[in-house]
């Protein structure tokens, strides 16, 4: 077993895309389900439309990278309202359900081959960041320190993601602290007493779930900078994986999503990593390498459902505030 | 953070000092006093609203008109539809058939926020204290026209810093009015039912209402609290706002309303100051039909009608049903005027 | 004639599969997927590959749809400019080739003599690891199924999936009435009974007529450590509904690669999956199987409703599922309900999976995932709650997806059925047979 180059891939996750993707998205699932108590099941369509409309409008119209991702969020503001109107005046398990078929109907429109030409269907999308490579301000060359070495196209894609992700957070952070958070807190605790005093909780409702989707499409876009659309990414499961490092950071916390997401990250590289070489050196017997990679998505769920039953406000949420709706 | 009743502030007992009986407004109505009957100054006027749930008609009022700048109850017997009057000129359920106004503005398919901002703000009859938030943070919530709680704007604070200190100000005297200045850092789901019943009324002042309706203020409320809590119901007429509220306590309705109007099957059997009312056949038919338990010979002497002080005599008889009420809604504290599961 | 017709039915279903098989690719994180290519489809992914091209009168015919179906795998290609095409197949077996002859120029079919479906081809994989299909196009006449029997196919093969989706949507509403969680590895559950049944008929020999009321006792038996381990200890705990929910879809991803673990990522058959068809009337074909299911169906959706009208225990969970607390007030034990709805709803999931393997074909570890969301919208179509909604939905959800393969592609028929759930929760938020309540 090679340890070092096991703590070094683990080590380097931290930073790794897939992870600022998934604090960006948890981000906004965070305004939706831990501030506004809206089930949002739909996280991984409004990064699949962030991805493919970032995709799309550079491989199919030749936009620059910048109108791409105005493509994209906007495509995902559209998607947010279409979802909330009908939804937003149903009880929370309806809103679950629904948005979980939408964000099916989502990707199977995406999968299917009928639109093939623009949506590349099963094998999805690449090739689309000439544009957004070309603005790199970096020279070209290999930077960093130990396992934060990546080329320059690997920091451009970082450095942008960081930089999105810190202006997410500062932006929850800001709006949770003012009257506006107040009211969405409220609207959490118990609708109708909000309304009661006066504050047109549909809009408010309405606006949690446009900055939700907003921040799950920008999570997409980055997560689809490096390499490639791929639709098998855009499943249910991403979605339940969102909300798996949402809650272990803390639901209703401003910087819990960004752990979560990181903490998540740095122990599936290092399962993926140290499972399949303790197979291979006999430490685990009655086990094949797949099944060793297969073994780490059972500890999500089981690590799901104990967070949940056992520390639902997450490691840095406040025990007093307990973020479930009790309906 | 305890919950304990017996907190400083708002639970010492008030029985100590008798309470001052203050003057009621008289002369609210137009003409012969009649279910349905006009009012000198109306703050709300409703006309044939209907609400049926599958077969069972919830309210079925011809016309109802409230009286601007008084104490109104709002009472009958478990199921009547008291809850669901409510609901429905409150904007939070909508009428199968019907029209209303309040202030001259129609509400008929007005949301329930919308009407909240026109200046009629309700209490719930389960207290709604949004427990997860701080009982300062409730206030604030209550208080109208606020900058920050625009999206684009509560992204820069420099925008409602002021406005929002203002409020807090506001907030902190009505809460010292209420005896719950001390808790104001305090989670609202640390309070005492009674302090939350408090809490909920004092956050509806923060809008600056004009009509302020209560659903059943006094339900599950420590009985050291009740007092207290009447005097800011009196205080809100004296301070030029209008009261409506649903209530099963008699004892309550007597001592501080000015009107009364009751409620039986979905419609309005009876209205009336509170002395007068309570001698009506009809309150008394749609109270029996509910309470079969009260003692027939009271009421059979008052049906014979020859008891010469009416007013003396009626007192009694008041509080043998007061008894029965009391009893019979600490047992369900939820009346089913829904028939549907609430959600 | 016979042949083709159950082939262009199964070829929706088989289709529908690829689909949801294709979700089940997990997190991987760089695919290096070449921009997009038609004309050939997961050769990467694996080893084995079918292979062929279409001419006509050796002038190559483009975008031609070709589609390889076996195994429970499914995958379709479009022709390129050379005629060719190629998709990559997970095993070696046997798989069936078809041509969709509405994509070829008009007035020109496939040609053969000695075949009834000559569209229709029966490939091998040899020890190459790849296998050939030349199709012989000329003029002639199409191999067509007209419009209506298409229609009645269909609709048998809907009221079909209908049916099993109602065993699974029952349950879930049972479950739902009674403690209120949207319980999302009710999949899993339906993933538990085929698989159970694979086991004890492929794993320990017991012929498929004694595997089957094993297996569904033993999804019982899951259903009854599934409350007494997990469920009722949180009901003691006080866990609100939204945490019971998330708490479901934790269990839901372990329990679904806790099967990966077992069985891989590939998929099994049941015995007798390949029955041959029976020919009923008119178009209308089916196999043994396909009608045993649909009788297993029926009398079991009777008996859940004579045990939940006329039993003293079935009243009892619909008074749990009307109002929890009247009900143990009124000296009903709602423990032991919630129990017996856990152990009912685990063994009609069972029963449901079985049935599907059959009908899909194949058993796969995310087989239950794959429909959770049709039987969350049958259950919601109803109405939350109420078992005979679910019913009614379930039969609905079952007909559109078959019927609308008649007017979109096969690959979007799950998108119909869930878009319906969209449309009806904006109009009938109460459901189809749901009281209305006040829900906003």
């Amino acid at each position: 077993m090679d340890f070092l180059q096991i703590l070094s891939n683990t080590t380097s996750s931290i930073l790794s895309p897939a992870t600022i993707a998934y604090a960006l998205a948890a981000v906004g699932l965070a305004v939706n389900f831990g501030y506004a108590g809206l089930l949002n099941m739909g996280v991984a369509a409004s990064m699949a439309i962030g991805a493919y409309g970032y995709a799309i409008s550079a491989l199919t119209f030749g936009f620059p990278w910048w109108a791409g991702m105005f493509v994209g969020v906007g495509a995902s503001i559209i998607f947010a309202l279409l979802l909330g109107i009908p939804t937003l005046r149903l009880r929370g398990d309806y809103l679950a359900i629904v948005t979980i078929a939408a964000a099916e109907v989502v990707r199977l429109l995406f999968l299917t081959n009928t639109f093939d030409a623009i949506t590349g269907s099963a094998d999805g999308l690449s090739g689309y960041h000439d544009s957004f490579r070309a603005s790199n301000p970096i020279p070209d060359g290999t930077y960093g320190i130990g396992p934060f070495t990546y080329n320059a196209t690997g920091w451009w894609v970082r450095i942008f993601g960081l930089v999105i992700l810190a202006l997410a957070v500062l932006i929850v952070f800001t709006i949770m602290r003012s009257p506006w958070g107040r009211v969405v807190k409220g609207i959490r605790e118990d609708e109708d007493a909000v309304r009661a005093l006066g504050k047109n909780v549909y809009a408010y409702k309405m606006q949690a779930l446009v900055i939700g989707g907003v921040f799950g499409a920008l999570g997409g876009i980055v997560y689809a900078l490096p390499s490639s659309v791929n639709p098998g990414v855009y499943v249910t499961s991403l979605t339940f994986f969102i909300y798996t490092a949402l809650l272990l950071g803390g639901a209703a916390t401003v910087f819990g999503p960004v752990l979560g997401a990181v903490l998540f990250w740095v122990v599936q590289t290092f399962l993926s990593n140290v499972l399949p070489a303790l197979v291979t050196s006999g430490i685990l017997p009655f086990m094949s390498t797949t099944q060793a990679q297969t073994l780490r998505f059972i500890l999500v769920g089981v690590a799901l459902m104990l967070l949940v039953i056992f520390k639902p406000q997450g490691l840095l949420g406040n025990k007093k505030e307990l973020t479930f709706v009790k309906q | 953070m305890s919950n304990s009743e017996e907190l400083p502030g708002g639970d010492e007992p008030m029985s100590t000092a008798a309470p001052e009986q203050r003057p009621k407004s008289t002369g609210l109505h137009k003409g012969e006093i009649a279910p349905g009957v006009a009012k000198v100054d109306p703050i709300i006027i409703a006309d044939d609203i209907r609400r049926t749930f599958g077969g069972l008609t919830a309210v079925d009022v011809k016309h109802i008109e409230i009286p601007r700048n008084a104490i109104t109850a709002l009472i009958g017997p478990n199921g009547a539809g008291k809850t669901t009057l409510f609901n429905l000129l409150t904007g939070f359920d909508k009428p199968d058939a019907g029209k209303w106004t309040f202030e001259g503005h129609s509400l008929s398919g007005v949301p329930a926020f919308k009407v909240a901002q026109l200046g009629q703000v309700r209490t719930f009859q389960l207290t709604k204290a949004l427990g997860l938030l701080t009982v300062l943070e409730n206030m604030k919530l209550g208080a109208k026209g606020q900058r920050g709680e625009r999206l684009l704007s509560s992204l820069f604070p420099a925008l409602w810093r002021k406005q929002e200190s203002e409020i807090e100000e506001r907030a902190m005297v009505l809460l010292q009015k209420f005896k719950l200045a001390e808790k104001s850092e305090d989670f609202a789901a640390s309070l005492s039912g009674g302090q939350r019943k408090l809490l909920e009324m004092a956050r509806a002042l923060m809008s600056e209402p004009t009509l302020v309706m209560l659903d059943e203020p006094m339900a599950g409320v420590n009985p050291a609290l009740t007092q207290s809590l009447l005097d800011h119901i009196l205080d809100l007429k004296d301070e030029g706002m209008t009261v409506l509220f649903v209530e099963h306590d008699m004892h309550m309705v007597r001592h501080i309303a000015d009107w009364v109007i009751v409620m039986a099957e979905g419609k309005v059997v009876a209205e009336g100051p509170p002395d007068e009312v309570m001698k009506n056949q009809a309150v008394i038919d749609a109270y029996l039909g509910a309470h079969q338990d009260v003692d027939l010979g009271v009421v059979t002497g008052r049906i014979a009608g020859d008891i010469p002080e009416v007013g003396k005599y009626m007192a009694d008889e008041v509080a043998t049903l007061d008894g029965n009420i009391r009893s019979r809604s600490h047992k369900d504290s939820t009346p089913p005027e829904h028939p549907e599961k609430s959600s | 004639m016979t042949t083709t017709r159950i082939r262009r039915a199964r070829w929706t279903k088989r289709s529908g599969v690829l689909a949801l098989a294709t979700l089940t690719a997990t997190l991987a994180l760089t695919l290096l997927a070449g921009p997009a290519a038609a004309d050939d489809i997961n050769l990467d992914k694996y080893d084995f590959k079918v292979v062929g091209n279409v001419k006509l009168n050796s002038v190559p015919l483009e975008d031609i749809e070709i589609k390889v179906d076996g195994g429970g795998y499914s995958a379709e290609v479009k022709t390129d400019a050379e005629g060719r095409w190629a998709i990559g197949v997970p095993e070696k077996g046997d798989y069936t080739v078809t041509l969709n002859e509405d994509t070829l120029p008009t007035d020109i079919a496939v040609v053969d003599e000695a075949d009834d479906s000559p569209n229709v081809k029966e490939v091998s994989i040899g020890p190459s690891g790849s296998a050939v299909m030349n199709f012989f196009i000329g003029r002639g006449e199409r191999n067509q199924t007209s419009f209506f029997d298409q229609l009645v196919e269909r609709t048998v093969n809907g009221l079909n999936f209908g049916l099993m989706l109602g065993l699974a949507a029952i349950g879930l509403s049972l479950v739902y009435g009674t403690t209120s969680i949207s319980n999302f590895a009710h999949g899993e559950m339906v993933t538990f009974g085929a698989l159970a049944t694979l086991v004890m008929s492929g794993g320990l020999g017991v012929p498929i007529w004694g595997a089957i009321p094993i297996a569904i006792l033993l999804s019982m038996a899951f259903g009854y450590v599934l409350d007494a381990g997990l469920w009722r200890p949180l009901r003691k705990r006080g866990v609100g509904v939204v945490q019971l929910m998330i708490v479901s879809i934790g269990l839901s991803l372990a329990l679904r690669y806790i099967f990966q673990f077992f069985i891989g990522g590939g998929t099994a058959q049941l015995p007798g999956a390949d029955s041959p068809k029976i020919k009923l009337f008119g178009s209308v074909s089916l196999s043994v199987v396909d009608m045993t299911s649909m009788g297993i169906s029926v009398v079991v959706i009777l008996a859940v409703a004579w045990w939940l009208v006329r039993t003293r225990i079935g009243k009892a969970t619909r008074a749990v599922a009307d109002n929890p607390s009247l009900a143990a007030a009124s000296g009903i034990d709602v423990d032991f309900v919630v129990r017996v709805v856990w152990i009912v709803a685990a063994g009609l999931a069972g029963l449901s999976g079985i049935l599907w393997a059959y009908f899909r074909p194949g058993i796969r570890w995310d087989m239950g995932a794959q429909i959770l969301l049709l039987i969350f919208a049958a259950v919601t179509l109803g109405g939350l709650g109420t078992a005979f909604g679910a019913l009614v939905g379930s039969i609905v959800i079952g007909l559109l997806v078959e019927l609308s393969t008649l007017w979109i592609s096969s690959d979007l028929k799950y998108v119909g059925a869930l878009g319906v759930l969209v449309l009806v929760l904006l109009l009938r938020p109460q459901g189809l047979l749901g009281r209305k309540e006040r829900v906003g």
